[in-house]
């Protein structure tokens, strides 16, 4: 991409997008409880930026499917409605997928189910997406098809180890054709990791210090998040710690526990509408 | 056996360029430095860091590669148990996981090492096969069969070294899913799988010096089990015998012992298994096996 590409992110466009799909994630709230909201509104602008601005169309001009040459792995599995979200505006999933979301009928669950369409992994349990990610960053690799593997991982996930484990693995054998984001917004399901494990931080010299280029970003700002990665210098993995909110866009949401997994009951739901809305 | 496995691997991955071998602190000695130097980039030491390997493993075969994740057996299953379930078994990808020197091969390394429960533990994750070489010319077939396969996940038991050839003039070929007979007889059929088959063929011996006609099977695919198969045995035979180094929950024996009672077999049925305990005494893999009531005299007190 050259300079003046980049300088010509759609700012405006990209906000379009994520307050469509913040109000979309509500108004299934509306008829499933089964949702992880907060995390899902943590993900919005990273999981956008992924599918619209850095993973490069296929043939048919989608960024998702056989022929596509990228691949997104959903790590933190919970923040999947953003994920089905973002299918459903590439024309993956479909009206009548939602419909059926958590219903015998259906085939979405509350988590990424592989073999669903523009499901990559099969994701839920936590700390397994990083290892994936490496072989998948290493197969394309090896094999020169030369694919960028995008992974996004939550804070709280981190602390598995597994997550190390596959970290020290990738910087270890090159694979640069891997980036991964942390959605950092602070929390895991009921209590804040600043409190939990306050030895996480600083985040970025770690990555570094375990051989990646890693970077911090507002997680909010869409063309922060894609110059981060597009101003890599590209010789190792990338790591983009992403400083989110949970349940961002709502303000009696934001960095409230239960909204974790909580649905809003209707006049909740009219005043998150109407906040999105509003915002700039 | 690893050697011979090493060997096959190399083979079948200088035909198939999809084969990739993911080991956990294993150093590449023999055919698999061969492995290494003809193929250096299918060829990854994760280090001690088995979740990776086994992540890494599903990473690949979700990319269309055949990988194999190879390491001490007891490291295979048990520390990345979630990701052997959740990205090999969920996920359906075709993966090979290769548990060297299971049962109580390693004899002298203690309790950590041994790996007792390997069969019941892959056999109950949905998806996963389980395949036992009873000697190197049949893991021979068994290391081809996994490398080509495409329909899921398999658990490949394997011995260590030193094991010796029983199916040379086998009754049977090997056939994935299928008992197998070394040989046939008439009176009592000895079923085992793995390198535990030396004491089968040992019993076998000495029970035709008494004068009775011994059957003996490799029941090497353990699951999917061949049912038709073991039924027949159980029908076709005055005695059965159930021999193998794994415990008695989730193995052969509980699985032929459950078939016996749903066909109301009429033949008398022996299991010999290691015992619901860990193995807290050292000495040789036999002396181990001795102390949990499997060798070729306590057998043959039992069934003679």
């Amino acid at each position: 991409m050259t300079a003046t590409e980049q300088n010509a992110f759609d700012v405006a466009a990209a906000k379009d997008r994520c307050k469509r799909h913040r109000k979309r994630i509500l108004d299934m709230t509306q008829y499933v409880t089964a949702l992880h909201v907060g995390g899902a509104f943590s993900s919005t602008e990273i999981v956008d930026c992924i599918y619209y601005n850095l993973m490069r169309p296929g043939p048919n001009g989608n960024p998702v499917g056989d022929d596509a040459p990228d691949t997104f792995l959903m790590s933190k599995g919970h923040g999947y409605m953003i994920q089905v979200m973002l299918l459903v505006d590439l024309g993956i999933l479909t009206e009548e997928h939602l419909r059926g979301y958590c219903t015998p009928h259906g085939i979405l669950g509350v988590h990424p189910d592989y073999g669903n369409p523009g499901i990559e992994a099969s994701t839920g349990s936590l700390g397994h997406g990083m290892g994936m990610a490496l072989g998948m960053a290493y197969a394309e690799k090896t094999r020169g098809t030369n694919g960028t593997i995008y992974t996004v991982m939550s804070d709280g996930e981190v602390q598995e180890g597994s997550t190390w484990e596959a970290t020290l693995m990738a910087s270890s054998l090159g694979v640069s054709n891997l980036v991964a984001f942390i959605d950092n917004n602070n929390m895991q399901s009921a209590t804040f990791t600043t409190d939990t494990h306050p030895s996480f931080y600083p985040v970025v010299e770690k990555y570094q210090a375990f051989g990646w280029e890693a970077v911090e970003v507002d997680g909010h700002d869409s063309e922060a998040i894609f110059n981060a990665v597009q101003n890599r210098s590209g010789d190792k993995p990338l790591l983009v710690n992403c400083k989110t909110t949970k349940g961002k866009g709502v303000s009696y949401m934001e960095s409230v526990p239960m909204w974790h997994y909580r649905s809003p009951d209707p006049e909740e739901y009219k005043q998150a509408i109407r906040e999105i809305d509003e915002a700039n | 056996m690893r050697n011979m496995f090493s060997q096959t691997l190399f083979e079948c991955a200088s035909e198939n360029p999809d084969i990739y071998i993911v080991v956990a602190d294993i150093s590449p000695a023999g055919p698999m430095m061969d492995f290494q130097t003809n193929h250096p980039d299918r060829f990854i030491n994760v280090g001690v860091a088995e979740q990776t390997m086994i992540g890494m493993c599903a990473g690949l075969a979700l990319k269309g590669c055949q990988p194999f994740a190879y390491t001490i057996a007891t490291f295979t299953l048990y520390r990345p148990f979630e990701m052997v379930r959740d990205d090999l078994g969920y996920q359906n990808l075709p993966v090979t996981i290769v548990g060297m020197g299971a049962g109580v091969i390693y004899s002298t390394l203690g309790g950590t090492h041994h790996t007792m429960e390997d069969v019941a533990v892959a056999s109950a994750i949905p998806n996963m096969r389980v395949l036992a070489p009873c000697d190197p010319a049949e893991l021979v077939e068994a290391t081809r069969y996994c490398a080509y396969q495409k329909e899921g996940p398999v658990y490949l038991r394997i011995g260590k070294a030193g094991e010796p050839t029983f199916t040379d003039t086998a009754v049977d070929k090997f056939e994935f899913g299928k008992i197998r007979y070394i040989q046939k007889g008439t009176d009592v059929c000895i079923l085992a799988y793995g390198t535990i088959m030396a004491k089968a063929m040992e019993v076998a011996k000495e029970l035709e010096a008494k004068g009775k006609s011994v059957s003996v099977v490799s029941a090497h695919t353990i699951k999917p089990l061949d049912r038709p198969g073991i039924e027949a045995a159980l029908n076709g035979h005055d005695q059965v015998i159930v021999v193998e180094d794994h415990v008695p929950e989730g193995g052969l024996s509980s699985r032929v012992k459950q078939i016996a009672w749903d066909v109301q077999a009429k033949c008398k049925l022996h299991t010999f298994t290691l015992k619901d305990e860990f193995i807290h005494n050292y000495g040789s893999q036999d002396d181990l096996l001795a102390a949990h009531g499997i060798s070729v005299p306590l057998i043959l007190e039992q069934v003679a």
